[in-house]
């Protein structure tokens, strides 16, 4: 089971962080099919938010064929996001844990990593589709 | 969808004062309606009108379908919290649990002490001696152990601390999750009612401003900025709502059902915050230029 918490500068809707959370849980295999989501009523509750906010967001996941209601249990998890490609992230994990000690040693502070790793990633993508 | 709660230039004048005036509302049922105002702006008013407890001077009103408190029976279909949560201060919490049971037919005592057990209230102690947050609970409890079909809550949340208001409010979206229920609650503040309320209305100097869900008014609601511009001078179909200006820019709150296409704005999301603030800075200048 997974915990949904709210970001209220972030300027994103309630039910889009809702709904980013569930997918990020399915990419990192912290949530896999058969798992069932929060009640919508014990979401309302801890966060405070109206349950047809919740309700939303599960709908689309339903939509999206990651979920799926089953009436008077709950929703569950119907899909996964993780491409099959869960057995590399150990490695890949790890690569990234030795790359940031190196990082480190050369004296790149958090934010000069993050905007190193952020502008590699964009120009690589860029590269990718051109 | 039936209404709650519709009224028809509904008004109440108080001596020489309007508290409320050309009040027409027609709420649809199974929201959760935030009632934003500034102080004195007339929500207590109009909520003391929807419960009965006061007459209004011209207009009809309807709640539920019927004139409100018209019998028993339509009294007991809706749940009443009143400014600042009024408890008997010299009754024990169980002493209020007994008194729900005897005056609400419909009264749940399961669901009444499942809510008193987890909120971890001595069922012993006086009212008179509980928190600002555990008497607002228990005032709450009252009004859920009741079942009602719409409840009215004044302020709720005005004079509880951020925890207690946290807890209030999760209290509250939990019964509305598990009950058919529909809420209307007043805040002068629109922060506290942003995550919970789906449907907003905003009262500013005894009149409804805007009314609608809150999903409908934030995808009509657009806050632009860009080179100095006269608001006046807007495309048709596009509603200035606030705007203010520097010697070289402009930025304007507006609402329309198209899309904004004129380059020369920068469109950036509203709050409901931002949205609710606008119609009560135009209700009070408009309210200023009356005067003059």
């Amino acid at each position: 089971m997974i915990e949904f918490r709210l970001d209220g500068r972030s300027g994103v809707a309630p039910y889009l962080q809702l709904i980013h959370q569930v997918r990020h849980a399915l990419r990192l295999g912290l949530l896999r099919e058969g798992d069932q989501l929060p009640k919508v009523k014990d979401v309302a509750a801890g966060l405070a938010i109206n349950p047809n906010t919740v309700l939303k967001a599960y709908r689309e996941l339903e939509y999206e064929g990651l979920a799926a209601a089953r009436p008077g249990i709950g929703t569950f998890v119907t899909g996964t996001l993780d491409g099959g490609s869960l057995a590399a992230h150990g490695p890949l994990r790890r690569d990234l844990q030795r790359w940031l000690a190196k990082a480190r040693r050369a004296g790149l502070d958090d934010e000069s990593i993050e905007a190193l790793f952020a502008s590699t990633f964009r120009s690589a993508s860029e590269e990718g589709i051109a | 969808m039936t209404a709650v709660i519709e009224s028809c230039k509904l008004g109440k004048r108080y001596h020489s004062m309007w508290a409320l005036s050309d009040c027409t509302l027609s709420i649809p049922s199974g929201h959760v309606v935030g009632l934003v105002g500034p102080n004195g702006a007339g929500k207590s008013t109009l909520l003391n009108i929807a419960t009965g407890l006061l007459a209004p001077t011209t207009g009809t009103i309807e709640v539920l379908g019927t004139p409100p408190a018209a019998r028993p029976a339509e009294l007991s279909r809706v749940g009443f919290v009143a400014q600042d949560a009024p408890v008997y201060t010299a009754l024990t919490v169980a002493e209020h649990l007994r008194v729900g049971a005897r005056l609400n037919p419909r009264w749940d005592a399961r669901l009444a002490h499942a809510r008193i057990e987890r909120l971890g209230l001595n069922l012993k102690q006086k009212a008179g001696t509980l928190s600002g947050g555990q008497r607002a609970q228990l005032a709450l409890t009252l009004a859920i152990g009741k079942r009602p079909e719409l409840l009215i809550l004044d302020e709720p949340v005005a004079r509880l601390d951020p925890l207690a208001r946290r807890e209030f409010l999760g209290e509250l979206m939990e019964a509305v999750a598990e009950q058919d229920l529909s809420v209307l609650m007043s805040s002068h503040l629109v922060s506290d009612l942003e995550r919970v309320c789906d449907y907003l209305i905003v009262l500013v100097v005894s009149r409804v401003c805007v009314a609608g869900p809150v999903e409908e008014l934030l995808a009509t609601h657009h806050l632009l900025s860009g080179p100095r511009r006269d608001p006046d001078q807007m495309p048709p179909g596009l509603r200035v709502i606030s705007a203010s200006h520097t010697g070289r820019q402009s930025t304007l709150l507006v609402r329309t059902s198209g899309q904004i296409l004129d380059p020369a704005w920068t469109v950036s999301q509203v709050t409901l915050e931002d949205l609710a603030l606008a119609y009560m800075k135009q209700a009070a200048i408009r309210q200023l230029e009356v005067q003059r």
